[in-house]
């Protein structure tokens, strides 16, 4: 799973990084940014999803990574 | 405080100050949503009224059709004070709000606010030791009011004594809204020939302070003009006091009325955060206005230039379609994507700083008085307008 903010949408409400905090990290304008490269650990792939569930912009995208056998 | 006539009907002659309104909305909109979404009043000059969260995101999306340039609805047009409007960047349009608003984010981020956190604990803490022995408080008037208004006092620099004129400048714009023009103009005056004054004491004595720190600041490299400095500093006032104040009282109003609620929040105090953007759904405090651009037919309305949008943030944070259960609250409701805040490029630049004043307000509150109840359930006062929130709160402790 990987997680990333969609600048353009994003305005900055903060729910991303107050619900993923090892996840994405604010800006000093307050804006969400993912951390390193989005890549979401196992343990923390609630925490991401919640991000997702309640960013009032649809600015947080989660990606599914598919795994290939 | 309504000096116009009670409503007949809300589909047609809805009035955002009506007592009915005031003391409870809900019925109202839910009714609105299902039967009229988009409601028209011809109160204040013409007024719309949208009810869904759809139509209201997508006002507050488009920039284009709707002008911020005065957010509070009163019966006169508001002067054209474009680009930057009397308190930027909360009444600026593009493309001139996007400076404006980056010269104000950076102050009010949630790294800076959390610098506030523990001063705001601290009088937290001094309200409830004053109140502690007493049967009988007054949650509203001898609680939550005070907290933002000391708050934004410090952040500004601004005398704390005058708690009471910042009070007055607030329920004069947001409250007082029936007022004849005249008397708007003289409070409007009070109110900025008071911040003129404030802010040549910030030009003689810096200090450190957001009032400094926005005349020290440039905008596109160009250093902020005093005016523009009196504007954004009076939207901090105005902005930061009710709202935050009515937040804190809607969120302990619902606690005395629902025990299990208070007693799962007392066991578990780390579901508090999750609770309170529930709280700021269900009872979200704020509704903002737009004003119509040009004259145009939007989603079947017939819009006329300089018609009121009444943007009902409440309202659409109330919508089944896009909340389960949204007429409940449900202080672990996970998915909450509400827009207590507002939505688009307007987002509430002190949104950080009234979250941390209600997580601190509340914690502080249930942890000194985890038993309470209302005192007098019908003798809740609630403000109408577009601040909703309760003024007088009785609460029996223990």
């Amino acid at each position: 799973m990987r997680i990333r903010i969609d600048t353009e949408r994003c305005e900055g409400h903060g729910r991303c990084y107050s619900l993923a905090p090892a996840l994405v990290e604010p800006d000093d304008l307050g804006n969400g940014h993912e951390i390193g490269d989005g890549l979401v650990p196992a343990d923390q792939e609630a925490n991401a999803r919640q991000a997702e569930a309640n960013c009032p912009e649809h600015a947080v995208v989660i990606v599914v990574i598919e795994e290939h056998a | 405080m309504s000096e116009h006539p009670p409503v007949q009907d809300w589909a047609t002659d809805f009035d955002h100050t009506d007592e009915v309104w005031a003391a409870d909305p809900y019925p109202i909109w839910d009714g609105l949503r299902r039967t009229c979404p988009i409601a028209h009043s011809d109160r204040y000059g013409g007024t719309w009224l949208p009810t869904r969260h759809e139509d209201v995101a997508a006002i507050a999306y488009d920039t284009e059709s709707f002008t911020s340039r005065s957010v509070v609805i009163i019966d006169f047009r508001p002067p054209n004070l474009a680009p930057r409007g009397v308190a930027p960047p909360i009444t600026s349009d593009p493309p001139f709000h996007a400076g404006a608003r980056r010269l104000l984010l950076p102050l009010m981020s949630p790294q800076v606010i959390a610098k506030w956190e523990p001063s705001t604990r601290e009088y937290c803490e001094s309200l409830v030791e004053d109140l502690r022995g007493r049967e009988v408080i007054d949650a509203a008037v001898e609680y939550a009011q005070h907290i933002p208004v000391r708050v934004i006092a410090r952040l500004l620099g601004f005398p704390e004594e005058d708690a009471d004129r910042f009070r007055g400048f607030v329920h004069h714009v947001l409250e007082q809204v029936t007022l004849p023009l005249e008397q708007r103009f003289m409070g409007m005056q009070d109110l900025f020939e008071y911040l003129r004054v404030q802010v040549q004491e910030h030009i003689d004595d810096p200090r450190d302070d957001l009032t400094t720190a926005l005349l020290n600041a440039e905008m596109n490299g160009e250093p902020v003009g005093i005016e523009h400095v009196g504007g954004t500093v009076a939207l901090l006032l105005l902005a930061g006091i009710d709202t935050t104040w009515s937040a804190i009282g809607a969120s302990l109003w619902h606690l005395a009325g629902h025990p299990s609620d208070r007693e799962r929040l007392v066991a578990e105090p780390e579901l508090l955060p999750t609770a309170i953007e529930e709280f700021l759904r269900a009872y979200a405090p704020v509704t903002m206005a737009r004003l119509v651009k040009h004259d145009m037919e939007w989603k079947g309305c017939p819009m006329k230039a300089d018609d009121w949008i009444l943007l009902s943030f409440p309202s659409a944070n109330r919508d089944p379609a896009f909340f389960e259960k949204a007429d409940q609250v449900i202080i672990d409701r996970e998915d909450n994507r509400h827009a207590a805040f507002g939505l688009g490029i307007h987002r509430c630049a002190g949104s950080h700083l009234a979250r941390m004043e209600l997580r601190v307000a509340l914690e502080v509150f249930l942890d000194a008085f985890p038993v309470f109840h209302l005192a007098d359930a019908d003798a809740v006062r609630w403000a109408g307008g577009q601040v909703r929130g309760p003024r007088t709160l009785q609460l029996r402790i223990g």
